[in-house]
């Protein structure tokens, strides 16, 4: 029985492997659980699941797995609790209190236990079945006086309310970017090579020297391995960009404040590029995309930012673009061919959601490869500037 | 079952509130004799738990900071080529005895100490991509051999080994699967009066409940750079008593707003927000 939430959860794609599950096992063999749901929940968690961004799967296939398991002794002790606490009657009107006399703690209990057996699936509203809102004593959100709330909120937090709470959720890495899981990607697009000052010593060589030396040191010195990854960075601004300026935003600071690259430059275009690009968001400054081509050598690492919707005549036409001052003598698509000529590792990374039918979006993944602006995207695009394309 | 009395050692110190998950996480790794790999925003204290469990448990703590030239094999030890070489040139001392010229590393420091140690391995991710891996080995064997000498440095007393993560890199999947995970979340207004009535006894309840509010409202921000954590709690704490700050100004203003926000442009986002012209960098993209 117990093998399959193994299975529950490599069915929410958490990578857990058998050495790991043999691991819990020897755990609880060991008694570090004490048949406690809440303690399995933490010490499955620890030992399982190596990363925060699958803790809400983690909870995801706990709440399923667990759900039926566990909620009969809970009810029963937050009930009882509920019944005990003399508090939970003050409100009562003196009419309400009397009714509330009819039926006493042991009579409501004994039928409460006989609609939970009789009952066999959820309820909600009515007046007899266990479930929200209704008239039911019995159920939380209804209008029974002195009904008993089962579920909804309390102050115990079972192991499965805590899984089903899903608060890490914003974790996931499938789903949210901030500036420093952007950082923590680009991080990976270095090149490590011999670059710079001879600031390093090298022992082999100093060793050999010193030898041949007849045992009189001379001190050989090497550079040091640096990342050598130059960045081009453009980017989409303005219309159907606007909803994911956030975004885009964060992708921006991350890679304008990483250190690590040896230059990083970034322009700026709206919807597609033509003979300029822009400086500034605004695009008041310009340069000519020719003088990037020809003063850029093709060793720049291009990552391209824009959700790659536009009219397709704004791709493909001569003077197609949307604005005035972009006059364009060449239609889009070749100057997007151009840039993806020059440099030999480009990809286009779009913030909309996977679901790219759109005619120009087609024309121009089949120039750049390209990723959805989330963890995984960023890191799958990070890995084509690493290799070819 | 019957809970296991070896279990359950470490319940936090009068210092250090940890909540159950996490004691549940340390007791885990304790008994199991597996590393503890702690992850969590910064300021989390993640670095901090190691010494606690040290002085918790009464043992002796060994630090092993990761920077970005760390290799694996300095935590074993290092074998001083050039000052053999040095001495070989001059030959005052004996070179032929190499153990003179191996110094151990903190790994290995840890491995011959007399009684069970607390090793934190502190920013692990600062390293190379492959350090993780070439330290597999020796984690789980708790052994390793020094070539030179053909000695094998074995531990008597496996240590208590934890290792923080800032996530700047992935770790390999084989080093994962090795240890304990434990992720330390941001702890909630309940849990972090306690952490800060640790510190300060004495504070205010009207003081405290102020600050906090203050402090959870900025939390709330998802603009700034660098959201404020716990440790920025506590020093504009001790700012807002040293200051003699009453808990009514608190609730009007922020002072001492520079201990909290680290950054420039985080200031400058928050002064925004307040007067209500926040736009700065990021409206660059909300226009035409």
């Amino acid at each position: 029985m117990f093998v399959d939430f193994f299975y529950t959860l490599r069915k929410y794609k958490l990578p857990v492997s058998i050495t790991e599950w043999m691991v819990l096992m020897d755990a609880l063999s060991r008694g570090y659980a004490w048949s406690d749901l809440t303690d399995f929940y933490f010490l499955a968690r620890s030992v399982l699941v190596k990363s925060e961004s699958y803790f809400d799967q983690y909870d995801l296939a706990f709440r399923e797995f667990f759900q039926s398991i566990e909620t009969p002794p809970e009810i029963r002790d937050e009930v009882l609790e509920w019944l005990r606490n003399p508090l939970n009657r003050l409100p009562l009107t003196p009419e309400e209190l009397a009714e509330m006399d009819l039926m006493d703690i042991d009579e409501l209990l004994r039928l409460f236990e006989q609609r939970l057996r009789e009952q066999s699936e959820a309820h909600h509203g009515g007046n007899k079945w266990i479930g929200t809102g209704g008239t039911s004593p019995f159920g939380h959100s209804g209008y029974h006086p002195g009904g008993m709330r089962v579920g909804g909120e309390s102050r115990n937090r079972s192991a499965v309310k805590v899984a089903a709470e899903r608060r890490f959720k914003n974790l996931r890495s499938d789903v949210t970017l901030d500036v420093r899981q952007i950082k923590v990607a680009l991080k990976r697009l270095r090149q490590l090579s011999r670059i710079g000052d001879k600031d390093e010593l090298d022992v082999d060589e100093t060793v050999d020297k010193t030898c041949k030396n007849a045992g009189d040191i001379e001190l050989v010195w090497t550079r040091g391995r640096k990342n050598n990854v130059k960045v081009l960075l453009f980017l989409d601004v303005g219309g159907s960009m606007n909803p994911h300026s956030a975004v885009c935003s964060r992708l921006f600071s991350a890679a304008h404040s990483a250190t690590h690259f040896r230059d990083f430059q970034h322009y700026y275009f709206h919807n597609c590029i033509y003979e300029k690009l822009y400086t500034d968001a605004e695009r008041d400054e310009f340069v000519y995309t020719n003088h990037l081509l020809r003063t850029l050598p093709g060793d720049y690492k291009v990552i391209l930012v824009g959700d790659a919707q536009m009219a397709y005549s704004e791709l493909t036409y001569p003077h197609g673009a949307l604005y005035y001052q972009d006059l364009n003598e060449t239609a889009g698509i070749e100057w997007l061919k151009r840039i993806c000529d020059h440099f030999t590792y480009a990809v286009w990374l779009n913030p909309e959601p996977f679901n790219w039918n759109h005619p120009t979006i087609s024309a121009i993944k089949h120039l750049f490869p390209m990723y959805e602006l989330t963890l995984d995207g960023l890191d799958h695009a990070i890995q084509k500037l690493i290799v070819k394309h | 079952m019957i809970k296991n009395p070896e279990f359950n050692k470490f319940g936090g110190t009068n210092k250090y509130i940890a909540s159950q998950a996490l004691q549940n996480a340390v007791n885990v790794a304790i008994a199991l004799g597996r590393p503890l790999l702690v992850k969590g925003e910064p300021g989390t204290g993640k670095t901090l738990l190691a010494h606690n469990i040290a002085f918790g448990l009464g043992k002796k703590l060994i630090v092993w900071h990761i920077k970005s030239t760390t290799k694996a094999r300095d935590g074993l030890y290092v074998y001083d080529t050039v000052k053999r070489l040095n001495d070989a040139r001059f030959g005052d001392r004996d070179i032929s005895d190499i153990k003179q010229y191996i110094v151990l590393g903190k790994l290995g420091e840890a491995f011959v100490f007399p009684e069970q140690a607390v090793l934190l391995i502190d920013e692990i991710d600062k390293a190379d991509i492959e350090f993780p891996n070439d330290l597999l080995n020796e984690l789980d064997e708790m052994s390793f051999y020094i070539p030179e000498t053909s000695e094998t440095v074995m531990a008597e007393h496996r240590p208590i080994v934890i290792i923080t993560s800032n996530s700047e890199k992935e770790l390999p999947d084989a080093f994962l699967r090795r240890c304990v995970f434990h992720y330390i979340e941001f702890p909630d207004p309940d849990l972090m009066s306690e952490i800060v009535l640790v510190h300060f006894p004495d504070i205010e309840e009207n003081l405290l409940r102020g600050a906090l509010k203050q402090f959870y409202m900025m939390r709330q921000i998802d603009d700034f750079r660098k959201k404020p954590s716990t440790s920025e709690l506590l020093d504009w704490i001790q700012a807002l008593l040293a200051g003699g700050v009453s808990p009514q100004k608190i609730e009007k203003e922020i002072p001492f707003l520079g201990v909290l926000l680290k950054k420039e442009a985080d200031t400058e986002c928050f002064q925004g927000k307040k007067t209500g012209t926040y736009g700065g960098r990021s409206s660059f993209f909300k226009r035409y």
